[in-house]
């Protein structure tokens, strides 16, 4: 018998306007097979999956499905195929339950009843953690995954697609995830997953299809790859995966917390009893569980989030003079004299203006400067141009509004800006997420170079393997609290990894200390 | 499995795509050609339902706009105090503070305006009869506009149905004045104030045999606010930081932008160009306060802003559209060549609007037909 795929695509090109975000791209997955895309920013991994899922039509080319030809051209074609996707940026009602949001959108009549009764048969297959009553804004954003994927499955898809699905998940929703999806391809079913860790495609995948500037480079079968080998076929050339980690230079003290209380609006704690250091030419990196309360710590200190009782006191490095940071706003905080930067980890909500351009998003932390009532123009569009040159960023040019760049290329403008302003202090929260291999590297390295030139950086991370080898201290933070802090070098990823699931109840104020010294 | 190759393939005709960006003669393109195929759609319209002869509706519709000097002069003036309203709204609506509260918000600057004509002359100087006329009629609008301003900053209250309701207040109020200040009590009219005089009329700019010299000023002065508002929203640092506040709070305030102060600061200059508009129209245009002063601008003007994209140098362009519009329909409703009523007008005027609308779809999304290689089928 002849071979037939799952799904094949032949030659499809997809432009837009002048930009070819694919290229005569032709690749193919089995069934009963997990298939990783992998690719740098902007390679056109989630433009050719959005055209087998019905949300773009290629401009040429083909797509079969079981070796007949179809053609898709709206999501409904697309599950009429027996395709479905999970986005990165989930599609689903807030105020409707799960099993609501699972049938939202079918034809004809349903029975709500039977639907919950399917939903719970479909989790129990594979083994999904769901309640189809709960409500949608209820939901962690792991939760509102499994929707998503038992939406799709719902609607008896056969080839899943998963956009970047790890990117917002802890390790440890990440294995879950990675149970499920085997699960699926031991059911014949084709799983189709694109993300960035080399680690989840070399332990998850069958095969690797590369995408390179919008070209299919070759696939690979996983078991015959490794990281390097997976990163000279998705850059095109060797590069070197090492972090260097040099001393700090005359560390001194920068930032000291001390004591910090933070109630979120229930009146509960999000942070209790956090002292620490930061201090300059040093990076520390912050551990622990998304949501443990990396956010509210890195706001307390920016100013964006009330503190109910501690300190937080800034060295000013040329006056030594101590500044009271505790309940200032932004704007009170930088006429201190404070030069503090924050790459927040929502980078199109809140750090970046995703309507604007570049250049007016290079404004955003100095347009109040000077008396003139008018805005300077001149000087965020030299910015621009200069960070677009220096880190690389690909754009058509200094007035694309951001939201239209690529997810990399979106983290470049937001960082180079935030360092543009030479801090003394530079808080960054997962500022690699969404990255690939290469423009990861490239912030480590950039914010190396801060801590040499005696910043003292924070970051906030989710690695621990880069936590270990790029940060000289790192502290775990366990709900709300600190379970421990821990020496770089010396420390290994089992020891965060356990202190990060402490219990940090029975966590007495002693643990708080901080142990590197 | 199948496995069936040969199987035929049916191809939509179409797709649709949505468009990066468009370049600006294009998109000027795709508008005028949406103006001609709605004229000839309401040629059509007109001649199987009326009867009537299509051209002849047209003739009377320019006529109606710009058949002789005086309606030329009305047709800007009325284009500049729709324009001046869709200024404000837009000052707002930037922000995302979705003001609906023209009406409330002109009639009260009216009400401001005329207080000032009836009780002050004579007892006040001239100068400063136009000093506290002004001051007053700015801050009227002011006020009908911060008032939900507040709430919406400080409570976070929905700013739309305030607005709203503070139109209503305002109407009742214009009402029960005029019905104080009549000149017989009771007949509710309070006819024009200062006619010998002419204290706290704007003045006319030229001589007798000038047909635009009542008309004149109260232009000018819209003009120049176009001016100011567009340099305003678009170089000025309040105008940037209206931009951030409208596109995302979290990103206001991570930056240190005090969200309320924008927000506060907005509403006031939004209300008070209203208020402008109010003291135009009643020192400028009819020196008396009705009813119905306001003349439906306050909504009118919601589209003017949207069509223009917010872009104050296009809504120019929109409301002197919709005026054109608005006169061409009066004419042809009183026309007594043609036998129409204005409810007909309105449904020209209505698709007329309906297809410039539409023709948006069309900027934004671009239809492809798919030609197809010989090959699969
Ligand atoms: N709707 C669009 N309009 C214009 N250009 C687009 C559009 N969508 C994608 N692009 C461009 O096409 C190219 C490929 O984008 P795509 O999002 O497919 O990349 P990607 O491989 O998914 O990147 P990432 O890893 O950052 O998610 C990029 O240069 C991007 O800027
Ligand atoms: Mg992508």
């Amino acid at each position: 018998m002849e071979h037939i795929p799952a799904l094949e695509l032949k030659n499809i090109t997809k432009k837009f306007g002048s930009i070819v975000a694919n290229n005569n791209v032709s690749l193919s997955a089995e069934k009963g097979e997990i298939l990783a895309i992998l690719g740098e920013n902007g390679s056109g991994k989630t433009t050719l999956m959005n055209m087998i899922s019905g949300i773009y039509f290629p401009d040429s080319g083909q797509i079969f499905i079981n070796g007949k030809e179809v053609v898709i051209s709206s999501p409904k074609d697309a599950f009429d195929n027996g395709v479905g996707m999970i986005h990165q940026h989930f599609k689903l009602v807030d105020v409707l339950t799960a099993a609501e949001n699972i049938v939202l959108g079918l034809d004809g009549r349903f029975n709500l009843k039977s639907a919950v009764k399917e939903v719970a048969s479909i989790a129990g297959k594979y083994g999904f953690d769901i309640d189809p009553l709960k409500k949608i804004y209820e939901m962690s954003v792991s939760e509102k995954q499994t929707v998503e994927i038992i939406k799709v499955l719902y609607r008896n898809a056969d080839i899943l697609i998963l956009d970047e699905p790890t990117a917002v998940l802890t390790p440890q929703e990440t294995d879950k995830l990675f149970d499920v999806l085997r699960r699926m391809k031991d059911e014949g079913k084709t799983i189709i997953i694109i993300t960035h860790k080399l680690h989840e495609v070399l332990s998850l995948s069958d095969r690797v299809a590369v995408l390179r500037k919008g070209e299919y480079i070759c696939t690979i079968k996983t078991s015959e790859a490794n990281e390097s080998v997976l990163t000279e076929a998705m850059v095109g050339k060797k590069i070197s995966l090492n972090i260097e980690r040099a001393e700090p230079k005359d560390p001194v003290d920068r930032l000291i917390v001390q004591d910090l209380l933070c109630l979120n609006r229930e009146g509960t704690p999000v942070l209790q009893d956090v002292s620490f250091t930061a201090r300059s030419g040093e990076i520390l990196g912050i551990a622990g569980i998304a949501g443990s309360g990396q956010r509210e710590l890195l706001e307390a200190i920016a100013g964006l989030q009330h503190i109910s009782s501690g300190e937080i006191t800034y060295i000013d490095p040329k006056t030594d003079k101590h500044e009271n940071l505790r309940d200032k706003t932004p704007v009170q905080i930088r006429q201190l004299g404070v030069r503090l930067s924050f790459v927040p980890e929502d980078r199109l909500g809140m750090g970046l203006v995703g309507n604007m351009d570049i250049v007016d998003n290079m404004m955003l932390r100095s347009y109040g400067k000077g008396k003139s009532v008018f805005l300077k123009r001149k000087e965020p569009r030299d910015l621009a141009n200069e960070i677009i040159s220096s880190l690389e960023v690909v754009t058509p040019s200094a007035s694309t509004p951001v939201r239209r760049l690529s997810g990399g290329n979106v983290q470049k403008v937001l960082v180079g800006r935030e360092i543009a302003s030479t801090p003394t202090v530079l808080m960054a929260a997962y500022p690699v997420r969404g990255l690939d291999i290469n423009s990861s590297y490239m912030i480590y390295n950039l914010l190396n170079q801060q801590k040499s030139n005696g910043v003292a950086v924070i970051f906030v991370g989710e690695d621990l393997d880069v936590l270990v080898e790029l940060c000289d201290r790192i502290m775990i933070i366990g709900s709300g609290r600190i379970a421990g802090i821990v020496d770089g070098r010396t420390s290994t990823k089992e020891q965060i990894g356990l202190l990060m699931t402490k219990n940090v109840k029975t966590h007495t104020e002693k643990g708080t200390e901080d142990v590197s010294q | 499995m199948t496995g069936n190759n040969t199987n035929k393939v049916k191809d939509p005709l179409l797709h649709i795509i949505k468009r990066g960006s468009i370049v600006w003669w294009k998109s000027a393109l795709i508008r005028v050609v949406a103006i001609l195929i709605a004229l000839v759609v309401v040629a059509l319209i007109t001649l199987v339902i009326t009867g009537q002869n299509p051209i002849e509706m047209y003739k009377a519709m320019i006529d109606g706009a710009i058949g002789n000097e005086l309606r030329i002069w009305n047709l800007l003036q009325d284009t500049a105090l729709l324009l001046v309203v869709g200024l404000a709204l837009t000052l707002s609506f930037k922000m995302r503070f979705w003001n609906i509260g023209g009406q409330g918000q002109i009639i009260m600057g009216a009400i401001a305006a005329t207080a000032c004509m009836k009780f002050l002359p004579g007892k006040v100087p001239d100068f400063a009869l136009y000093l506290i006329m002004i001051a007053s009629a700015l801050i009227a609008g002011a006020i009908w506009a911060l008032v939900p301003g507040l709430f919406k900053a400080f409570l976070n209250t929905n700013e739309t149905l305030f607005t709203l309701m503070m139109n209503y207040i305002a109407l009742n109020f214009a009402a029960f004045l005029t019905f104080r200040w009549s000149k017989n009590s009771g007949n509710n009219v309070i006819g024009i104030l200062n006619r010998k005089t002419h204290a706290g009329w704007f003045p006319d700019i030229g001589g007798e045999g000038f047909v635009g010299r009542s008309f004149l000023l109260n232009i000018l002065i819209v003009f120049v606010m176009m001016l100011i508002v567009f340099v305003y929203l678009k170089y000025s640092k309040h105008g940037y930081e209206i931009s951030v506040v409208g596109e995302s709070e979290k990103t206001a305030r991570y930056i240190g932008i005090n969200v309320k102060k924008v927000i506060i600061r907005t509403v006031i200059i939004s209300g008070a160009i209203c208020g402008l508009a109010g003291l135009i129209l009643v020192s400028g245009v009819h020196h008396t306060l009705t009813t119905d002063i306001e003349g439906g601008r306050g909504f009118t003007a919601i589209i003017v802003s949207w069509m223009a994209h917010f872009n104050p140098l296009y809504m120019a362009l929109t409301s002197f559209l919709i005026v054109f519009l608005e006169k061409g329909a009066i004419q042809v409703a009183s026309s007594p060549a043609l036998n129409l009523d204005d409810n007909f007008a309105n449904i020209v005027t209505g698709i007329i609007i309906l297809f410039i609308i539409g023709c948006e779809f069309f900027i934004n999304y671009k239809i492809v037909f798919r030609k197809r290689k010989g090959g699969a089928s």
